[in-house]
């Protein structure tokens, strides 16, 4: 034992007897950089939402109306494009689902384990690959002399060109391993042994899908349905590359800060996918589905 | 299982990652795709588009754009992710999961309202032109939650025993966190950022609203080029180039990471 120990020891003793103090020093950047700056962004665009514009200076005018609300519910247009968002997300969240659980029962309940990470990696290594791009494949895909066409063609059919029909197509490719690996996860810790039971007990494969699979492996599903919905809700750029001229809610608040530089109306239009979000967590809040997150 | 379900499952499975993969596939083959039209099937094979589009001005300093921007936004979401990490998996303290949702809020929100609300952020409120900077910042803010999955799973896995004992033995809080802690992190650390690179590089919508005016990254530039004809063979080739750089650190990601980061993308 030394009579003095060095600077470095006695800091060192200092900041373990005081763990606080260790979690305040490791808490402050992020939190400041967090709470401060992106909770600040939030709470900042909430407010403008209820400024306005000035007409003829396009300055942003700091009082307060319900004025961009009004124009929000009262006019038939976004009435349609709030719908036809909404429509969109749920038919993506559908789509990817029926798509997702036959390949994540598989991956989960017939590979081998080796086979199974070998899998997860398949599924998450495109789903970095820019978002620009997929949507750009798919784009080339749909177009009149693109692939699908060519793959259709032979059985005297034509795929659906760009429009709606595109875009669904376009944002399930995009969102279907954020529906694959929460499935997957749910269904890896479904004991194979309740499956043998209910076999066992006379049951058919498509009765122990329905009442013992499915409901054990719903809150799964449902976490899926968080990403692909809230990621649907709000896109435009997907649905300018192949949605021809359809517009979605995203579209509005990028064309509001744009070319119309009505910067709180935009922010108005923002708060409708966060409203909806927050409703639908809400009410999946019950079934269990945010633990799986 | 009878067998036929059996063989229903696996031929699911095989078509999804069939349909997972083909686009990509005609990417790649359309940047090496003679006809400028990019009818399918290709015809006959040329690398010219390659030529032009190494040599193609504005997609090269979109390239630089985009490496400085994932760069800086790696480097603060390393930091700050690490230190976030550390605080809510060494220590439970009065609103935790409120932090760990705060990590989690700028990836879980659309990036439209993430990317709007940082646009009325720095220039309605703070008065701030839109830089590189300002991308910059924006990019570290969802960047943040990537860095801090893969280190939380790895101290979750690694627990507190060995820096225990290195206490014990004497060792100093730095010299603890030099020899013990750091080097079992190391790879934890390397995937989260090369996870955190490839998330700025291939974000789109927050970048469009937080990047300033005559600058570009790499897929904001593909966006401008997109509608023009004269250019498809080039974005072909730029988007040929992103999957490639962005797939292939993702993979090595995923295996260094050893399963800790059960979750990608957004997630």
């Amino acid at each position: 034992m030394t009579a003095v120990s060095p600077p470095s020891r006695r800091a060192s003793a200092f900041f373990f007897r005081k763990p606080r103090l260790r979690l305040a020093i490791l808490l402050s950047a992020p939190l400041l950089w967090l709470g401060l700056a992106y909770l600040g962004a939030l709470a900042a665009l909430f407010i403008t939402a209820f400024w306005s514009t000035d007409v003829f200076t396009g300055q942003v005018v700091t009082s307060w109306s319900f004025d961009n609300f009004v124009t929000l519910f009262s006019d038939s247009v976004y009435r349609t494009i709030t719908l036809r968002t909404v429509g969109i997300a749920a038919l993506v969240t559908v789509v990817d689902a029926v798509i997702a659980f036959p390949m994540a029962f598989a991956m989960a309940k017939l590979a081998s384990p080796r086979a199974q990470r070998i899998l997860v990696i398949a599924v998450m290594t495109p789903l970095w690959a820019s978002y620009l791009v997929k949507a750009y494949a798919w784009r080339t895909l749909l177009s009149g002399n693109g692939a699908i066409n060519w793959l259709l063609d032979p059985f005297g059919l034509s795929g659906p060109g760009y429009g709606v029909a595109a875009t669904v197509i376009t944002l399930s490719y995009l969102w279907l391993p954020y529906m694959i690996l929460p499935i997957y996860a749910g269904l890896e810790r479904l004991p194979d042994s309740l499956v043998d039971a209910s076999s066992d007990l006379g049951a058919k494969s498509f009765r122990t899908f329905r009442s013992v699979i499915l409901p054990l492996t719903f809150p799964a599903i449902v976490a899926g349905s968080i990403f692909t919905f809230s990621l649907s809700l709000g896109d435009y750029i997907a649905v300018k590359i192949v949605g021809g001229t359809s517009q979605m809610l995203g579209n509005v608040v990028y064309d509001n800060i744009g070319a119309a530089n009505n910067l709180p109306f935009a922010a108005t239009v923002a708060t409708v996918p966060v409203v909806i979000m927050l409703v639908y967590l809400a009410v999946v809040r019950r079934t269990g589905a945010l633990d799986n997150l | 299982m009878s067998k036929t379900a059996r063989v229903l499952l696996w031929t699911a499975l095989g078509a999804g990652f069939a349909v997972i993969y083909f686009p990509l596939l005609v990417v790649l083959l359309n940047s090496v795709n003679s006809d400028t039209t990019f009818g399918w099937p290709p015809k006959s094979f040329t690398l010219e588009w390659w030529g032009r589009a190494v040599t193609n001005e504005g997609a090269l300093r979109a390239l630089w754009t985009s490496v400085e921007a994932g760069l800086a936004a790696t480097a603060i979401a390393l930091v700050l992710g690490t230190m976030a990490a550390f605080a809510l998996q060494r220590y439970r303290f009065f609103g935790r999961n409120s932090v760990s949702l705060l990590i989690v809020l700028p990836i879980a929100l659309p990036g439209i309202v993430t990317g709007i609300a940082l646009n009325n952020a720095f220039r309605t409120i703070l008065g701030i032109d839109l830089g590189l900077l300002t991308a910059i910042i924006a990019h570290s803010t969802f960047c943040i939650v990537v860095v801090f999955n893969n280190v939380v799973a790895r101290l979750r896995r690694m627990g507190g025993n060995l820096e225990e004992a290195s206490m014990d033995l004497g060792a100093d809080g730095v010299t603890t966190f030099r020899l013990v802690t750091f080097p079992m992190l190391r790879s934890a650390l390397l995937a989260g950022g090369l996870l955190a690179f490839a998330l700025s590089f291939d974000e789109i919508i927050v970048t469009t609203f937080t990047l300033g005016t005559g600058l570009e990254t790499l897929p904001i530039w593909i966006y401008d080029n997109l509608f023009r004809p004269n250019q498809a063979p080039v974005v072909n080739v730029v988007a040929a180039v992103l999957i490639v750089v962005s797939t292939v650190p993702v993979y090595f990601a995923q295996r260094l990471s050893g399963g800790d980061s059960s979750s990608g993308g957004r997630i």
